[in-house]
C-alpha cells in the first residue's frame, strides 16, 4: 500500500472538508473493496476519510417511528445489520436475505450498503435491489432515484464531494431475489430482483450481467405484467448481445442464468 | 504517524504507526502476536480473523488505526491462562487441524459464530465459517468440533 493520511470526521462537514482539503481524497466506508485495491496498489489516495464516526449506521422507518411508509437504512449500515435486523427481516425479507448472502460472515461485518452503491460493482447485489425497488438515495447535497443514481459500470451520479447519507426503500408489496454466486467471490455471476412497489410498480432488475452494469430488464417487465408467473418467464426470450462475457461465465451463458434466476426469485416471492 | 490506543487482549498499547499499516501487520510485528496469520492476504481465506469490539473481522482489510479505541481479541487472548478456550478444546479433541495454518482464524471465527447463534445445524455452522478456507481440507473435523464446543459453550 502506497503512503496515505488516515483521518477520522466527526461529522459529514469535518468529512467534506477533508475531501475538500487533499488533493486526492478517498471516502472509506467498511473498507472491504476499497482497502483490497489500496493493498494491490490500483489507487494511491493522498488521504482515507473513515466514515464510521460520523453517525450514519441504523434502521428506521415504519414500525419503529410508526411514521411514514418505508424502510431507512443508514448509509454505514453493515451487511450484518441488514441481515439481522428483525424490523428488515419483517418489512423486507427480500433485503435481510440479500445482504445475508453477500461475501461472507467477515465481509458482511464490515461492508456497508452505503459503500456497495457508491462503488456500483457490476456484479455487487445491492445495486439490484434498489433499483427494483425503486430507492431514494439521500446524499448530503440532494435525494437521487436509483433509476438516476446507477449511471455504469463503477459509476454513479455522486458528485466528488458527495456523501450518502442514507437509503430510503418505498412501502413494498412483493420482493424477492434470486442469486446465482460466484463460487468463490459470492459476488453475483447473474442475481435478480423482482419487486412491486407504490412508487415503481413491477420492475426486474438484474445484476452481475450486464456490461454497464446493474440494468431493468424491459422483456421480463413487460412479460411478467401480462402475467405474473413462471410460463410468463419461460416465454421470455433473453438477449445476450448486452450481456458481460469473461473468465466465470459467457454471454450466453449469463443470459440462461437470467432466465432461471428470475424463475427462483418469482417461485419464492412473498 | 499517528498516535493509536488500542486494547488488545485486556492490554492497552499506545503506539506511534504508520497511517496505512494494517491491523493485521500491527497485531504481528508491532506487538509479536503472531498467532494471528496471513494467509491469502486478500480477504479470502479467514486465517487472519480476530474481533474489534465483539465482532469477527478480517484484519488483512483493515486498517490498525480503524480500531483505533477499539477492544481486539486474538487468538493469544482466549484462553484463561493454561485452561484452554473450549472452542480450542474442541478443536483438539475432535482433531479440527492438520497443518494448522487456518486454525487461529477459524476458532475466531467459530467463537463469534457460536456466541451469537444458538441451536446452529451442521449446514449453518458449515455457511458460518464460509469465510475461513482450509487447504488442507479438513472441514469435516473442524465442523465437527464447532459442534462439540457450541454444546459445552451454550450449556
Amino acid at each position: 500500500m502506497y503512503a496515505t493520511r488516515y483521518s477520522k470526521p466527526k461529522n459529514i462537514e469535518e468529512a467534506v472538508s477533508a475531501l475538500h482539503a487533499a488533493e486526492d481524497g478517498k471516502l472509506l466506508a467498511g473498507g472491504m473493496t476499497l482497502i483490497p485495491t489500496l493493498k494491490q496498489r490500483l489507487a494511491a489516495p493522498d488521504c482515507l476519510i473513515d466514515l464510521s464516526t460520523i453517525g450514519l449506521s441504523g434502521i428506521s422507518g415504519d414500525g419503529i417511528s410508526g411514521a411514514g411508509d418505508g424502510l431507512i437504512i443508514g448509509a454505514m449500515t453493515t451487511h450484518a445489520e441488514v441481515e439481522r435486523s428483525a424490523h428488515v427481516q419483517k418489512q423486507l425479507p427480500a433485503l435481510s436475505g440479500l445482504a445475508g448472502g453477500i461475501g461472507d460472515r467477515q465481509v458482511r461485518n464490515c461492508g456497508t450498503i452505503g459503500g456497495s452503491i457508491a462503488n456500483n460493482d457490476p456484479a455487487a447485489c445491492y445495486p439490484a435491489a434498489l433499483l427494483a425497488l425503486a430507492a431514494q438515495i439521500t446524499t448530503n447535497k440532494r435525494t437521487l432515484a436509483a433509476d438516476d443514481y446507477f449511471t455504469g459500470m463503477f459509476e454513479t451520479a455522486l458528485a466528488e464531494d458527495e456523501i450518502i447519507t442514507e437509503i430510503k426503500f418505498p412501502k413494498t408489496h412483493k420482493a424477492s431475489y434470486a442469486k446465482f454466486g460466484n463460487p468463490a467471490s459470492r459476488y453475483a455471476m447473474v442475481g435478480v430482483f423482482i419487486a412491486k412497489t407504490d412508487a415503481g410498480g413491477l420492475r426486474v432488475a438484474i445484476t452481475g450481467a450486464g456490461q454497464d452494469g446493474v440494468f431493468r430488464h424491459n422483456e421480463l417487465e413487460a412479460a411478467l405484467a401480462q402475467s405474473f408467473d413462471v410460463a410468463a418467464i419461460d416465454a421470455t426470450a433473453i438477449e445476450d448481445s448486452e450481456l458481460m462475457s469473461d473468465i466465470h461465465a459467457s454471454a450466453d451463458y449469463r443470459a440462461h442464468l437470467i432466465k432461471e434466476m428470475s424463475k427462483r426469485a418469482l417461485q419464492a416471492i412473498g | 504517524m499517528a498516535q493509536l490506543s488500542i486494547i488488545v487482549n485486556g492490554q492497552r498499547h499506545v503506539n506511534e504507526i504508520a497511517d496505512n499499516i494494517l491491523l493485521v501487520d500491527y497485531i504481528r510485528e508491532t506487538l509479536a502476536l503472531t498467532g494471528t496469520h496471513i494467509g491469502c492476504d486478500t480477504s479470502q481465506c479467514g486465517a487472519c480473523v480476530v474481533h474489534v469490539n465483539g465482532i469477527s473481522v478480517k484484519s488483512c482489510t483493515m486498517l490498525a488505526a480503524q480500531a483505533d479505541g477499539a477492544e481486539v481479541t486474538t487468538i493469544e487472548g482466549i484462553s484463561d491462562g493454561e485452561n484452554l478456550h473450549p472452542m480450542q478444546e474442541a478443536f483438539h479433541e475432535q482433531h479440527g487441524l492438520q497443518c494448522g495454518f487456518c486454525t487461529p482464524g477459524m476458532v475466531m471465527s467459530a467463537i463469534e459464530l457460536v456466541e451469537k447463534n444458538k441451536d446452529l445445524s451442521e449446514q449453518d455452522i458449515r455457511e458460518g465459517l464460509e469465510g475461513n478456507i482450509c487447504r488442507c481440507t479438513g472441514y469435516h473435523n473442524i465442523v465437527k468440533a464447532v459442534q462439540t464446543a457450541a454444546s459445552k459453550m451454550q450449556r
